[in-house]
């Protein structure tokens, strides 16, 4: 969209239950989904635009993180260190929390259905996240399938049950894993997954092996670095195996049937889905029939399907480079928080924002290695682009960058939950 | 599009009060104040929000300004040896970096 419709839509009045209260006090704006990138928004919003009134719905009593959920299966983390509260968001950014989850929007009356409540808009930022796509997963399916299967893409009660079936896992016993193709959650996540899960069996399961069966043709993401690690560290134990897809699961038995392999039966499976945008945003119409991901404006993150709304986070079809990360949902969250506060006050949003994506991975208990990147607005492809010269990779895996990745780690939940 | 120099001034008419880096190079105007609030909030994912970090180190509010910059330029030349700040120094123009250490510098 141009930036004067933008001015266009800003200076018409808007008809809504909620803008009719506030026309006075700088809108009223509402944010669908309280991750990474819907925390960060209301957050900021409130930074950039003290006066607008601002309501989050999100239907979870607490945060947990999927950052260091990992951790959680080798043992090294707990779920309740990894578990964070509303209040302070809540209470210090006056947010009004709606708990709850969102039956429905009327885009041309700018109303937000959650139940029976209904609540008016003048903006309105959607941050689903993602949601997993079981239809190609034959076998998959059923509630058992998927109770029995877990992914533990989520964090939060799989990332439980997937530690205790690898606890209970016999000495000399096989874990697998299924990865999906790109685009997922986490372009690294799985293969410091694969580290952890290695690391355990080295030191609890003698014996054991973990099968890595990925959809891709490579590892997506610190090749070099995950490949390095896993040779010095994990020899015997990993065993990799792209352009794997499945053809058929049978949950009760253990048994998956590879295209590549055949019949493989293992202990425990871990399987981790294909996604797409978290469903709400196909209700809403943010994405064309054949379409998984939201297009959005790059200076705002308003849709380019359904004006008035903006979506951040994994839900997003991002310029090539802009992984689906907690660090870049939370990036994108305030260059959209920034263009949202200056719309309601009929300013221009910025057309020079800066980015960035940092993203550690652990390849054992203590040792990290990182990926980086730096990202500017090109004008005239109106992508957020790479700066040439800038990002990388870790020259190695080291123990300083595990302090650094547990400061991150910190550091990112306090400034999005305030 | 709207031209930069007039959305420049209405930012600034919207945010009097907010000080300005000054320029470090000829040919470059000092980027808008709302435009390095906005890249200051990208630093806070590590460094804390107004960068007012949580241990090792981070936080950059209220450092002096001529160290923060010193800081991000002996990153970007190599001078300085980081696990990570050496490629996200590279991504900024020098002008920039001065205008985030100016802004980090008057947090108190």
């Amino acid at each position: 969209m141009q930036r004067r419709d933008f001015l266009k839509l800003a200076a018409a009045p808007v008809a809504t239950l909620g803008a009719a209260a506030n026309a006075q006090a700088n809108g009223h704006v509402v944010v669908i989904g309280g991750g990474f990138g819907g925390a960060t928004a209301a957050k900021y919003l409130r930074e950039f635009s003290p006066k607008t009134k601002i309501t989050l719905i999100e239907p979870n009593g607490t945060f947990i993180s999927c950052p260091l959920s990992n951790r959680v299966l080798y043992g090294g983390m707990s779920l309740r260190e990894l578990t964070r509260s509303y209040d302070r968001l809540v209470a210090r950014y006056g947010i009004e929390w709606v708990r709850g989850l969102v039956d429905g929007v009327d885009t041309d009356k700018r109303i937000v259905s959650v139940g029976q409540t209904k609540i008016g808009y003048d903006r309105l930022i959607v941050s689903p996240g993602v949601e997993f796509v079981y239809d190609k997963l034959d076998g998959m399916q059923s509630a058992a399938a998927q109770n029995k299967i877990v992914h533990a893409w989520k964090a939060g009660e799989q990332t439980r049950q997937l530690r205790a079936q690898l606890v209970d896992l016999k000495a000399g016993g096989v874990v697998a894993m299924h990865i999906p193709k790109v685009p997922y959650r986490c372009p690294p996540g799985p293969y410091e997954r694969a580290s952890l899960i290695a690391h355990y069996l080295s030191l609890a399961k003698p014996g054991a092996k973990l099968v890595v069966y990925d959809a891709n043709p490579e590892i997506q993401a610190k090749k070099d670095l995950f490949n390095k690690a896993w040779a010095s560290r994990y020899k015997g134990i990993i065993e990799y195996v792209p352009n794997a897809d499945i053809k058929l699961v049978d949950a009760a038995k253990g048994v998956i049937d590879m295209d590549v392999h055949g019949v493989v039966k293992a202990d425990v499976w871990n399987v981790i889905p294909p996604q797409r945008a978290g469903s709400i945003a196909r209700k809403i119409g943010l994405l064309k029939p054949a379409e998984n991901w939201c297009g959005v404006d790059f200076l705002t993150y308003e849709s380019l399907m359904v004006k008035g709304v903006h979506v951040v986070g994994d839900a997003i079809a991002g310029s090539p480079g802009m992984a689906k990360s907690a660090h870049m949902a939370n990036q994108e969250a305030k260059v959209c928080a920034a263009a949202v506060a200056a719309v309601l006050t009929g300013e221009a949003p910025s057309v020079n924002p800066i980015i960035a994506n940092t993203c550690y991975s652990f390849v054992s208990q203590a040792a990290v290695i990182h990926v980086a990147t730096v990202f500017k607005y090109n004008a005239a492809t109106k992508r957020m682009v790479a700066v040439p010269g800038s990002g990388g990779l870790s020259s190695e895996a080291s123990l300083a960058e595990g302090i650094f990745a547990m400061s991150w780690a910190n550091n990112i939940l306090n400034d999005t939950l305030g | 599009m709207i031209p930069r120099s007039r959305f420049r001034t209405r930012l600034l008419g919207g945010l009097g009060g907010v000080v300005l880096a000054a320029a470090s190079g000829a040919l470059h105007a000092a980027p808008s104040a709302g435009d390095v609030r906005l890249w200051a909030a990208s630093c806070a994912a590590c460094h804390g929000t107004h960068g007012k970090a949580e241990g090792a180190g981070l936080t950059l509010a209220g450092k002096p300004a001529n160290e923060l910059y010193g800081s991000l330029i002996a990153y970007k030349t190599g001078t300085k040896a980081a696990t990570v700040m050496h490629q996200h120094a590279k991504g900024y123009a020098d002008e920039e970096l001065r205008a985030l250490a100016d802004h980090f510098s008057k947090i108190k």
